[in-house]
Order: structure tokens, then C-alpha cells, then sequence
């Protein structure tokens, strides 16, 4: 091992442990402490994760980092590998993090214990998901993922919290259940867990055991697709992220796109066109689940009654949108979901906190909320004193609107923010499906993708409309500068996604192309060298 | 012993899943642990099953594959079972405080209608 930068793949992971392990020392009296401490641990994985963007990016054509967790080389040890996706993946989480963050800063944090423990924990496991190399590992870093989440979207109690987070956890234990019996069945046939390893020994797989392996594959994709909440299996996701509290929400937004992001990793590793009898496997299914998963999450949205709901229905359509182009198979469909991924999911953890802000004058403030369970552990949220002085900042409507409508055009694709430009590739990419014209797979996802538009936009706008065209007696929601700050940067964000469209596409571009051959990213893996 | 074990997992897993589609949480979490164990038989099982063989190959026989039983199932199944108990412990603390907040053990928090 020589420099620090040899290091560097490991740190998103190793950071958030330690300071999430350290924080446990100090009790919930020393909040700003631990509220110091989440914040550098989350610029140094910000700052980890743009170097990783900014490596994968310059490198061109060049192969995946890789480095092999305690020395042991690939098939045998577990390796973490960083390529361009898992890059994107990793700034997304960190970028989403950092907004949650700054948000829960001005009140949340207190809202129940040990927050800052749990939210670090959170974003170290989908870190760990997106950088891991083994079947098995991703697998534990995604339990640790969830047992974070469990304990976050039960963060600030109630009994509409208690009873969503009860579904929440029992199916995705049931989905931890489907995860592990795909891993065994692939261990079983193929005598691998190494992703690489595995990609490599698909084709020679014999006939009688190669229908085993394609159905482990399958349970593996029911436990993803859970995951990303496609249609039919998605439908607990809008009622638990609308329970959660506001910052939660935000970083769950994140959660539903690891399941997404092991999908397309595993689908265009392991099913090439190198993959011999199992090529293709499961493209038909996964542009089916993305295509009932859009058209559902457009019903949902306009049937949503609440604005939580609402974005829980957008951010279903988002995963839709990326495995109806994953299923599509055409390159720049794809580029163009990931760029849609990217600034929806950034848009969606925006709107649930505006949510919460524009929902505060509204409710009569958690009053009767619930007799405490565990009697030492809880604390209401709005009975605390206020640590900042909460300003009533001018116009604060009119900025409120911005973002929203900022948030709106991200979500629905429309121009000129940079959800269009991922739809607009994705049109591109979807009617010039090689071998003469666009056929009907493309034209129905172009259909369905404007129908979504339309159906978001009625329903974000019916939303605006309710909620700020209110009456000038009502007084303005009162908004704190930290949560100010958390929507600038989250909407800031967006903004930067669609100023440098053009950069961010080519990335996404090289992203696709670079999925498209997975003869690099195995060779990389098990060719890398031991120091 | 390959029967034996496949009649014990389904019967597990069908008990599990009768007992998940229960709408009381206790019945809810025994079912979830029901396929737990279910699972992790499963996992055990696809390492194949051999009997009396040795988990590892001592230095100084000959190395012959086919000696020894597959360490990794073992060794996956350990994470497996730490990983699905403590998870199963938390769902019981979240049980606990939605029996506490709705006083009921309906998963809904309240019954249907009669």
C-alpha cells in the first residue's frame, strides 16, 4: 500500500463507520458536537466521492478501481470496485446526504436519539452497496443500509410512524429472505459470489444447471425490484416515505435507487452479449416491471391526496424510468435514465423538505402525538426550545415557489431543467433503436414517458396551487436559515445538472459505454494486483 | 438426508408464509423467523450435503476438492443468521411500540370493521 489515494475507494465507507461508532461515546445533551462531527465526516465523503467522479471521469477509456479488501485477491477476497457508476452513485448519495443533513440540523436531530449514529450508518451502507464487488457483501452492506433506515423512519415516533415503519420492515425482511436464497441458488450452480468471477463463468455453464442459475437470478431481481419499489411490489413505498420524517424521506429517496443501481450493474455485467446461452436474460421483464411502473406511478401521483404521497408516486416513476431503458437495451435511452435518475432523485429529497415547510402552518402541531413507549428515549420535536432564532424572511413565499416550481419541471422532464434533457435523450435514444426505426417496446415507453410527464405536472401543479396561491392573511411559513440553505444546495444541485448538461451526458454517456463492456471491469477485478 | 432437508424446508417456509399472511403482528414476526431458518437451511444445503467430511483439507494430504465440505455456505449462513436475528429483534422492539402506541396487535393498528 503506498499513498492515501490508494485509499481512497474505501474511505466513503470507512468514515461514516468510525464517526457513527465514535459518536455513541456521547449522550443526546452534546448535540452540537455530534452535529459538528456528522457535518466533516460528510464533507470528507463528498470530497471522496468527487475525487472517485473526477478519477473515473478523466480516465476515459480506462478500467474500474479496484481494491481488494485486506489484500486477499479477487475470487477468494471481497473487493471493492469503483467505476463510473458507482462514482455517480456515490456523489448522489453524498449530495442527497448533505441536504438531508443540513435540514435535520435545524430541529430533526433532536426529534429522537441518536440520529446523526443512524443517518451515517445509512449513508455508509449504501456506499458499501454501490462500491462492492460480492454478491454476499452487498447483500450485508444492504441489511445495513436497512437496519439504519428502520431506525430513521421510526426517528421522531408517532403512531402513523410506528405503524408504516412495521410494514416497512416486514417486507423488506421478506425481501432480505428472496435476496438470500438468490445468492445460494448462484453460489450452488455457479461455485462463485465474486460479481467478476461469476460474469466470467456464465457462459461454460452446463445445461442442467444453467435453468437453476437464470432462477436464483430471478429471485435476486424480485429482491431488487422490491427494493426499487417496481409495480406490483412497490406499494408500501409512498405511505412509509410520506410517514417518515422530512430529512428521512430526502435520503430514502437515495434507497429505492440502490435497488435500481444493482440492477442495472448486475443486468449488463452478467447478461451481456458475452454471456453465451443467458444473454439477455430477463430484458423483456425488466422493461415490462419499468413500463407498468410508470403508468402506476402516474395513476398514483394524481390520485395522491398529499403531497409526501405524491413524491413517493415520482420517485416509483423515476425507478420506472430506469429500468424501462435498462429493458429497452439501447445505450443512450440508458445514458439519458441515469441523467434522469440523477436530477429526479435530487428533486424529490428537495420536495419532501419543502413539504414539511409548507406543510408547518397547516397541522395542528403534533399535539396529542402519543404516549411515550420507551419513556427516557422520546422528544417532541416542536416542544424543544428553539436553538436559532427562526427569521421570517422576506419573499419567502416567492423563493418557496421557485423551488417548487424548480422542482416541479426536474420531476415531470419539462424544460428547461435537467429532468428534459434525461427525457430527451431518452426519446432519442428510444426511437433510434437499431435495425430499421424505433419498434413498439420504443414507441410505448416514449408514450408512457409523456403521459408521466403530463400526469406529474398536473398533479406537482394542483399541489403549487394549493399550497401557495393561499390567501395573503395566512401567514408565511417561517423557515430557518440552515433548512434555507439545505434547498439551495439541493435545488443548486439541479441547476448545476442542467448548466453543464452537456458535460454530465458525455459522463453518462462513458457510463453506458462502459457497462456495455464488461470484459473490462472483469479483467480489471481479477487482474488486479495484490501490493 | 437430501428429503429429509427438502421436507423440512418446505414445510418451514409453508408454515412461515401461512403465518406472515396472519394479520397479527406476533403471528407476522414468528412466520418472518419461521422462513429465516428456512433460508438459512436453504443456504447450508447448496454447499451440498456431505457427511463426516472435513470442513478444511489438512496440509499434508494430497488436495483433492472432492474430500471436503464447501466452507463458504457455512461461513455465509453464520452472517445470515446474526443478520436475520438481530433484524427480527428490532422488528419485536417496533411490534412492542406499536402494540403500546395503538393497543391492538392488528398489523393495520386497529381492527376491521366487524
Amino acid at each position: 500500500m503506498t499513498g492515501l489515494a490508494d485509499h481512497l475507494i474505501i474511505l466513503p465507507i470507512i468514515l461514516p463507520l468510525v464517526t457513527a461508532a465514535a459518536m455513541l461515546l456521547f449522550d443526546e445533551r452534546q448535540r452540537r458536537l455530534k452535529a459538528a462531527l456528522s457535518l466533516l465526516t460528510l464533507a470528507g465523503i463528498l470530497a471522496a466521492s468527487v475525487a472517485l467522479l473526477s478519477g473515473a471521469a478523466s480516465e476515459g477509456g480506462e478500467a474500474p478501481q479496484v481494491y481488494a479488501l485486506g489484500n486477499w485477491a479477487a475470487p477468494f477476497g471481497i473487493v471493492l470496485v469503483a467505476d463510473r457508476l458507482s462514482a455517480l452513485m456515490l456523489v448522489l448519495s453524498s449530495t442527497l446526504g448533505a441536504g438531508a443533513l443540513f435540514f435535520a440540523l435545524a430541529r430533526w436531530d433532536g426529534a429522537g436519539p441518536r440520529f446523526h449514529a443512524l443517518f451515517l450508518l445509512l449513508l455508509m451502507g449504501v456506499n458499501g452497496a454501490v462500491l462492492t464487488g460480492d454478491l454476499f457483501n452487498l447483500f450485508v452492506f444492504v441489511e445495513l443500509m436497512l437496519a439504519a433506515s428502520y431506525g430513521l423512519v421510526l426517528h421522531g415516533s408517532g403512531e402513523e410512524r410506528v405503524r408504516a415503519g412495521l410494514h416497512y420492515i416486514a417486507i423488506n425482511l421478506g425481501a432480505s429472505m428472496l435476496f438470500l436464497i438468490g445468492v445460494s441458488l448462484i453460489y450452488g450452480t455457479a461455485g462463485t459470489l465474486n460479481m467478476a468471477d461469476l460474469a466470467g463463468r456464465i457462459p461454460a455453464l452446463s445445461d442442467d444447471v444453467r435453468p437453476l442459475f437464470e432462477l436464483g437470478c430471478a429471485v435476486l431481481a424480485m429482491a431488487f425490484l422490491i427494493k426499487a419499489s417496481t409495480w406490483p411490489l412497490g406499494f408500501w413505498l409512498p405511505r412509509t416515505y410520506a410517514a417518515a420524517s422530512a430529512p428521512v424521506a430526502a435520503m430514502l429517496a437515495i434507497m429505492s435507487k440502490v435497488g435500481v443501481y444493482a440492477l442495472i450493474r448486475l443486468s449488463l455485467l452478467l447478461f451481456g452479449p458475452a454471456a453465451g446461452a443467458s444473454a439477455g436474460f430477463g430484458d423483456d421483464w425488466l422493461l415490462a416491471a419499468g413500463l407498468t411502473t410508470i403508468a402506476f406511478g402516474t395513476v398514483g401521483a394524481l390520485g395522491a391526496r398529499e403531497l409526501t404521497r405524491a413524491v413517493g408516486f415520482s420517485i416509483m416513476i423515476s425507478s420506472g424510468t430506469v429500468l424501462a431503458a435498462l429493458g429497452l437495451g439501447d445505450d443512450r435511452a440508458l445514458a439519458g435514465a441515469l441523467f434522469y435518475m440523477a436530477g429526479s432523485t435530487l428533486a424529490a429529497g428537495a420536495l419532501y423538505l419543502l413539504a414539511e415547510i409548507l406543510a408547518r402552518d397547516d397541522i395542528e402541531i403534533v399535539e396529542d402525538a402519543s404516549e411515550q413507549v420507551f419513556a427516557d428515549e422520546y422528544q417532541d420535536p416542536f416542544d424543544q426550545e428553539t436553538r436559532e432564532e427562526a427569521i421570517a424572511i422576506p419573499l419567502t413565499v416567492a423563493v418557496l415557489g421557485g423551488a417548487f416550481l424548480a422542482c416541479t419541471l426536474t420531476l415531470a422532464g419539462l424544460p428547461p431543467l435537467a429532468g428534459f434533457i434525461g427525457k430527451l435523450a431518452m426519446f432519442i435514444g428510444a426511437l433510434s433503436s437499431e435495425g430499421g426505426g424505433p419498434g413498439f417496446a420504443g414507441w410505448t415507453t416514449v408514450a408512457l414517458l409523456t403521459l408521466s410527464s403530463l400526469g406529474v405536472l398536473i398533479c406537482l401543479a394542483r399541489f403549487g396551487v394549493a399550497e401557495l396561491w393561499v390567501p395573503a392573511e395566512e401567514p408565511s411559513p417561517k423557515v430557518r436559515p440552515v433548512e434555507f440553505a439545505a434547498l439551495a444546495g439541493l435545488i443548486g444541485a439541479v441547476l448545476l445538472l442542467t448548466l453543464f448538461g452537456g458535460t454530465v451526458m458525455g459522463y453518462m454517456d462513458q457510463t453506458v459505454a462502459g457497462l456495455g463492456r464488461p470484459g473490462e471491469y472483469i479483467s480489471a477485478v481479477l487482474g488486479a494486483e495484490i501490493r | 438426508m437430501e428429503f429429509i432437508l427438502a421436507v423440512g424446508i418446505g414445510v418451514l417456509v409453508a408454515s412461515g408464509v401461512w403465518l406472515i399472511l396472519r394479520p397479527r403482528t406476533f403471528q407476522v414476526i414468528i412466520g418472518l423467523s419461521l422462513i429465516a431458518y428456512a433460508v438459512n437451511l436453504f443456504i447450508f444445503a447448496m454447499g451440498r450435503l456431505r457427511v463426516g467430511a472435513p470442513p478444511a483439507l489438512t496440509s499434508t494430504e494430497a488436495i483433492d476438492a472432492a474430500q471436503y465440505t464447501d466452507p463458504v455456505p457455512q461461513a455465509l449462513v453464520l452472517t445470515a443468521i446474526v443478520i436475520s436475528f438481530a433484524l427480527t429483534a428490532l422488528f419485536l422492539v417496533v411490534l412492542l411500540a406499536a402494540r403500546g402506541l395503538t393497543g391492538t396487535d392488528h398489523v393495520d393498528g386497529r381492527e376491521p370493521p366487524e
